[in-house]
């Protein structure tokens, strides 16, 4: 922000950021910034941080990003203990410095969670987002084997819906902010977004319970319906998503255990 | 060098089915025999790597980031065309043809282009299929729109990110093989240099950036799609770590580098508030349809608000000048004009080193005449969007806009089967020259990435690895794989022990200074050739001065850049040079010496090729090499919009 | 969870509703305990569910917590909460509690074990009643145990729609309010009557 003078508004800050190697333990370390302009970005004063840390010559703070806006859902830390910090809405790299006081302390942590192990500093492993959408989050069409796009009307509605769910960015911000560190909100938005097209009604059950079960060993906590997921989503995906992830899971294990158990199996599928 | 582009021989609109009826092929038995690399999981890598592990090759697939589906390819925003025609608005292939063609300013291979609008219509039919949720109408049929000022509404989008959701798409194809075990995705992992054994790339090198580790990997066929190099620049709409190092390390070891100088700087990202900026980000071109574009008429009133400036004593440049475009002129044209009015001294928004880099985008008359909640709905996102990264309020106060580098048209040199001229060595997406020109349309690139991965690919690697003996390839501990290790090793051991005083990120800075200014929206042979020589002195004091601190056994990020900083300003000579020595004005390639009256003025007669660079060795400047481009079908023209 | 808890809640609206039949003097609740005890078919069914029901609540309830508080691996260093009510967060607590209430109270008023003196009431369950608020500490146990029994169904009882897939946006915030209804209810209904004892509205 520009003053009247011309001059850019600046924040002096006091900044305790976590520092830790891979497989040991971590502990805080304390910096302080002098000048830092309100028109930046989180990620451009943790530039400036690791800037100064270079000039003294201490290694810097290793920290995930990427797009740098809000898209890639690659930045992922916990400021002042809110995932991707105070306002809602935003990821930590569209979070701006204007949010903060002159001479504020501001507490900087990885994602905190068992599934999401720390690799350095600020920088969490998250493959298991990953292993929970290999094990089912797609619809099988092998390239070049799909029908003309027309001839499946999607509804307005349902698109919106879809789309709704498709938004999030794979962050895990609502892992680090559930207090059972689940992940019900990432997989409820991705079982979402598949489970009400046409197109994904063919493996809807069975990838429900494929995702649910993966998400389950990849060490994930269980949802007891905190909501801190949703008030932390840089998305804003809401909770129904989750309603609905545990209706179509009751759904496809009802009919599993109901199913018909046809002629002997010979194996495969 | 082998610059011969394979077109197939008849027709244009025959040529890729004749040529797919003619390529060879692998019998299923046999593809697993065959190991791919895939190097880059972003539209064109992802599509590609899936389509091959279905197809029954064993795949590696790798990437920097920490999940495939974070490549660069999810922050396009507006839409993807293809010619479906489904808007009965007169829209052909041949029609998508032309456009393209024309959009690229007659710099791009007529046969690849027509290949594109061909193969564009699946694409839209693979991505609904994989459940990508692009807008509908009411009657639950896919939506368009029109763009960057196209004639016809072509562009399929969901909402502002379909680059996202086509992403996602692709992603869920390559997890699905990965969860098959068909597909190994080596995540994390940053290509550092390609391995060629005899003469055919066999495979890279790549460095663990968690562990640190220096591997390598041998293939059959290697497959690069690590996207642009726009961050050559500095400040870009690119991601932090998009890299011209994979692409740069080919082109090293032998591959010729088509056209680098023709870079896309996109008219409306968020101007530059200070110099601990990281990153420009782009807002929708949309704006431009109800926006309306202006600077003060005098000077002194550039540091006055806005709403203190009358209206007749403002310039409403783009349509003083180009009264039947107006604020819809071309991108490169409306950037150039924003670049003009700002050196003039007529420039708003913050002193940045001492300039005012900034054009209003107004918006008050689109709200008097549509009033302010239908301007809501049609741009409410982006003007929050706006707020939150400058604080303003976009409704009371005009918008600030500057253009910004967006894409890069050059890449590494291919043929019509996207291989370059080391065998094996096959190119897709952003990191390949082949379709964009001199100029890259709007909603095109999206496109063109999903086309190579899914459509074009597929059938030209098979045909090269049907050449190859099954079981070949050679073994990492041969000596070819030993000397790239210890290459690589060797840099890595330079890198972190010059311990100097400035930091990787100093360089880069300096670096996209000097690339901005010389050879950004309007280039001269002076400055050209000032700007070589500063670069030249740069990377001297780069490799005397730089310091990388942390260290090569753990996530090093200072390293990851400096390695990433030392390639480009390799690549930043080279890009100069290219601009240098091509001495016309070509789309995205404006040297102010060759114009009319403000328009481009090309030189058919002499540039109608691309420039291929060939590496000569450290400290050498790369040759230049030309691939004539050959038009059977197409009528050269002059882009007129005034 | 989501069955067990909902059978638990019934049983608590059942419960809080004939006990209510003190208000209607003794003959209306001693009938009514007389009734039960004359129905052992009806009395042992409940009996049974109830008993698994709670082993399972509990089971379920204690396994979970265990397991989310593992994955949750100790937390940001710095505590911050934006949604998650205070009921929501005390879930465990208010539910040991709870637990820790109904032994007592089974050992209160069914094997009328504790805290009732050497009197024996005989099927006279109005005057063992009276009797056993008649001890201040005995009473006011009883109300903050059924307050956090408020809180825990005021978060619990939402929630069950939830996880029946059986919410969305719209309704959130009703089916929130309505479980806040019903836990305030429970707990008033149950509370009046230790109150009216202490009060001497009951004697
Ligand atoms: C902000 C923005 C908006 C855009 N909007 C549009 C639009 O609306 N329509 C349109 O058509 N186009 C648009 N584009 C252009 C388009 O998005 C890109 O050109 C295209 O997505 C590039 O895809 P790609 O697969 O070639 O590369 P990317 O998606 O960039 O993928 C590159 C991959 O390579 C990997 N990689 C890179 N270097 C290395 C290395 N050294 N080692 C290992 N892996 C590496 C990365 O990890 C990544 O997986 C936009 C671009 C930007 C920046
Ligand atoms: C008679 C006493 C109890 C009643 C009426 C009761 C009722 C409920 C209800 C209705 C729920 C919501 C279930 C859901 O969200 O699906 C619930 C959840 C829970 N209960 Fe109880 N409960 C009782 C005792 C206990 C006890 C003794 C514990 C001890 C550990 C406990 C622990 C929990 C926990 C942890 C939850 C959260 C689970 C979730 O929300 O899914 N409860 N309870
Ligand atoms: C003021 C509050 C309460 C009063 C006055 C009360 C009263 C009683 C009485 C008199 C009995 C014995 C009935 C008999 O043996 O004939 C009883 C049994 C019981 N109460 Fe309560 N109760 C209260 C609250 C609660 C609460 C909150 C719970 C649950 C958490 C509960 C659970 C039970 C159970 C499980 C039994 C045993 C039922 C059986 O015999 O199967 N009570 N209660
Ligand atoms: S649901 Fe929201 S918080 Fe969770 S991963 Fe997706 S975008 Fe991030
Ligand atoms: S915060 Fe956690 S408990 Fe459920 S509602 Fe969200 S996952
Ligand atoms: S860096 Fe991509 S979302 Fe923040």
């Amino acid at each position: 922000m520009v003053q009247d003078n011309g001059k850019e508004q600046t924040l002096a800050l006091k900044l305790r950021v976590w520092r830790q190697r891979r497989g040991q333990p971590g502990a805080f370390e304390e910096h302080s910034l002098a000048a830092v302009p309100t028109s930046a970005s989180f990620l451009e004063m943790m530039d400036m941080l690791n800037e100064q840390l270079i000039k003294a010559g201490k290694d810097t703070f290793a920290f995930d990003h990427d797009c740098r806006e809000g898209i890639c859902g690659m930045c992922s830390m916990t400021i002042n203990g809110m995932p991707h910090g105070p306002i809602p809405g935003v990821t930590t790299c569209q979070l701006h410095m204007r949010n903060f006081r002159d001479g504020e302390t501001i507490t900087v942590e990885p994602w905190r969670a068992r599934a999401f192990p720390v690799l350095k500093d600020l920088a969490v492993d998250r493959s298991g987002f990953d292993k929970v959408i290999q094990s089912g989050g797609f619809i099988t069409v092998r390239t070049g084997s799909a029908p003309e796009a027309n001839n499946i009307p999607v509804p307005k509605p349902v698109a919106d819906e879809a789309m709704d769910a498709a938004e999030c960015i794979g962050c895990g911000a609502c892992v680090a902010s559930c207090k059972n560190g689940s992940a019900m909100l990432f997989v409820g938005a991705k079982i979402n977004h598949l489970n009400i097209l046409p197109q994904g009604q063919a493996e809807r059950d069975r990838r429900t319970l494929s995702m649910v079960k993966t998400m389950d060993e990849a060490g994930f906590g269980n949802c007891t319906n905190y909501g801190e997921c949703q008030a932390h989503c840089p998305k804003s995906i809401t909770l129904d998503v989750i309603a609905k992830l545990n209706r179509d899971y009751l759904r496809a294990r009802v009919k599993e255990f109901f199913s018909s158990t046809g002629k002997p199996s010979k194996g495969g599928d | 060098m082998n610059l011969d582009p394979k077109t197939p021989a008849g027709p244009l609109a025959d040529k890729w089915n004749n040529h797919k009826a003619k390529l060879r092929l692998v019998s299923p038995a046999n593809r697993r025999k065959y190991h791919v690399i895939v190097v880059g999981s972003g539209l064109a890598g992802s599509a590609a790597a899936a389509s091959f592990a279905e197809m029954g090759y064993e795949v590696s697939c790798f990437c920097y980031q920490d999940s495939p589906r974070r490549a660069h390819s999810i922050a396009a925003q507006g839409g993807i065309n293809a010619a479906k025609n489904y808007q009965n608005d007169g829209d052909s292939v041949r029609r998508l043809f032309q456009d393209t063609i024309k959009g690229g300013d007659y710099r791009a291979r007529e046969a690849n282009v027509y290949r594109l609008a061909q193969v564009s219509t699946n694409i839209i039919d693979q991505c609904v299929a994989q459940g990508v949720p692009f807008a509908r109408e009411y009657g639950g049929l896919l939506a368009n729109r029109s763009f960057g000022g196209a004639q016809v509404s072509r562009t399929f989008y969901a909402r502002g990110q379909t680059g996202q959701q086509l992403l996602i798409g692709a992603y869920s194809a390559l997890s699905r093989q990965i969860g098959l075990g068909t597909v190994k995705m080596y995540t994390r992992h940053e290509m550092l240099d390609l391995v060629l054994v005899d003469g055919k790339a066999k495979g890279i090198v790549t460095r663990d950036l968690v562990t640190g580790a220096v591997e390598s990997w041998s293939s059959d066929v290697v497959v690069v799609c690590t996207g642009g190099y726009g961050n050559v620049f500095y400040l870009s709409t690119n991601a932090q770590g998009c890299n011209v190092t994979a692409t740069f390390r080919a082109h090293r070891r032998g591959a010729g580098f088509a056209n680098p100088c023709y870079t896309q700087i996109h008219p409306t990202c968020i101007p530059v508030h200070g110099e601990d900026q990281s990153k420009l980000t782009l807002m929708s071109e949309s704006l431009r349809n109800d926006g309306r574009v202006w600077v003060p008429k005098n000077k002194a009133d550039t540091a006055k608000p806005a709403s203190e400036i009358p209206e007749d004593a403002r310039d409403y440049f783009l349509e003083r000048k180009y009264p039947s475009y107006g604020n819809l002129a071309p991108r490169d044209i409306a950037s150039r004009a924003a670049k003009e009015v700002c050196d003039e001294g007529r420039g708003v928004g913050q002193l940045v080193d001492g300039k005012r880099l900034g054009v209003y985008l107004d918006f008050s008359a689109a709200i008097n005449r549509l009033g302010e909640s239908e301007v809501r709905a049609r741009y409410g996102n982006l003007f929050d969007m706006y707020q939150n990264i400058t604080g303003e309020n976009a409704y009371k106060q005009p918008m600030r806009i500057f253009p910004a580098v967006h894409y890069t048209m050059g890449g590494l040199w291919v043929d019509y089967n996207l291989q370059s001229n080391i065998p094996g060595l096959f190119v897709g997406g952003e990191a390949n020259f082949s379709d964009h020109g001199a100029n890259r349309l709007g909603a095109s690139a999206l496109m063109q990435g999903l086309a190579d991965g899914y459509f074009v690919l597929p059938y030209t690697v098979t045909d090269f690895l049907a050449g190859e003996k099954s079981g070949s390839r050679p073994s990492t501990d041969a000596p070819e794989f030993q000397s790239v290790v210890k290459d690589v090793n060797d840099r890595v051991a330079k890198l972190l022990s010059i311990n100097g005083t400035k930091s990787p990120r100093y360089y880069h800075k300096a670096l996209g200074k000097i690339t901005w200014e010389q050879c950004g929206m309007a280039r001269d042979k002076a400055g050209l050739e000032g700007a070589i020589r500063d670069l030249q002195a740069l990377k001297k004091d780069f490799w005397e001065n730089v310091k990388v601190v942390g260290s090569g056994d753990a996530l090093a990020p200072e390293l990851e850049r400096a390695g990433r900083v030392a390639d480009f300003l390799d690549f930043g000579i080279m890009m100069c040079l290219d601009a240098l020595t091509r001495e016309e004005s070509c789309g995205g390639h404006f040297r102010t010496e060759f114009q009319d009256a403000g328009e481009a003025k090309r030189d058919d007669a002499q540039y109608a090729h691309a420039a291929v660079w060939q590496w000569q060795g450290e400290g050498q400047l790369p040759a230049r090499h030309v691939e004539p481009l050959v038009y059977e079908e197409t009528q050269l023209s002059t882009r007129s919009y005034k | 969870m989501a069955l067990t808890g909902l059978v638990l809640a019934g049983f608590v609206l059942g419960h809080m509703t004939g006990n209510l039949l003190m208000f209607k003097g003794p003959e209306a609740i001693n009938a009514y305990a007389a009734w039960l005890h004359a129905n052992p078919g009806l009395l042992w069914g409940a009996r049974v569910v109830m008993i698994i029901s709670t082993v399972a609540h509990i089971w379920a309830g204690v396994l979970l917590s265990l397991e989310n508080r593992a994955a949750r691996a100790g937390g940001p260093a710095v505590a911050a909460t934006r949604r998650a009510t205070f009921a929501s967060r005390s879930m465990p607590y208010s539910g040991i509690i709870i637990l820790g209430f109904a032994i007592f109270h089974l050992l209160h008023f069914t094997f009328r074990a504790v805290a009732l003196g050497d009197v024996s009431f005989g099927d006279d369950v109005y005057k063992m009643v009276v009797a056993g608020f008649s001890s201040k500490p005995v009473a006011y146990f009883y109300i903050i145990s059924l307050l956090l029994l408020c809180l825990h169904l005021s978060h619990g009882v939402s929630s069950v729609f939830q996880t029946l897939g059986l919410r969305n946006e719209r309704w959130r915030s009703r089916l929130d309010g309505l479980a806040l209804a019903y836990g305030w209810i429970i707990a008033l209904g149950f509370i009046s009557i230790p109150l009216a004892v202490l009060t001497g509205y009951l004697k």
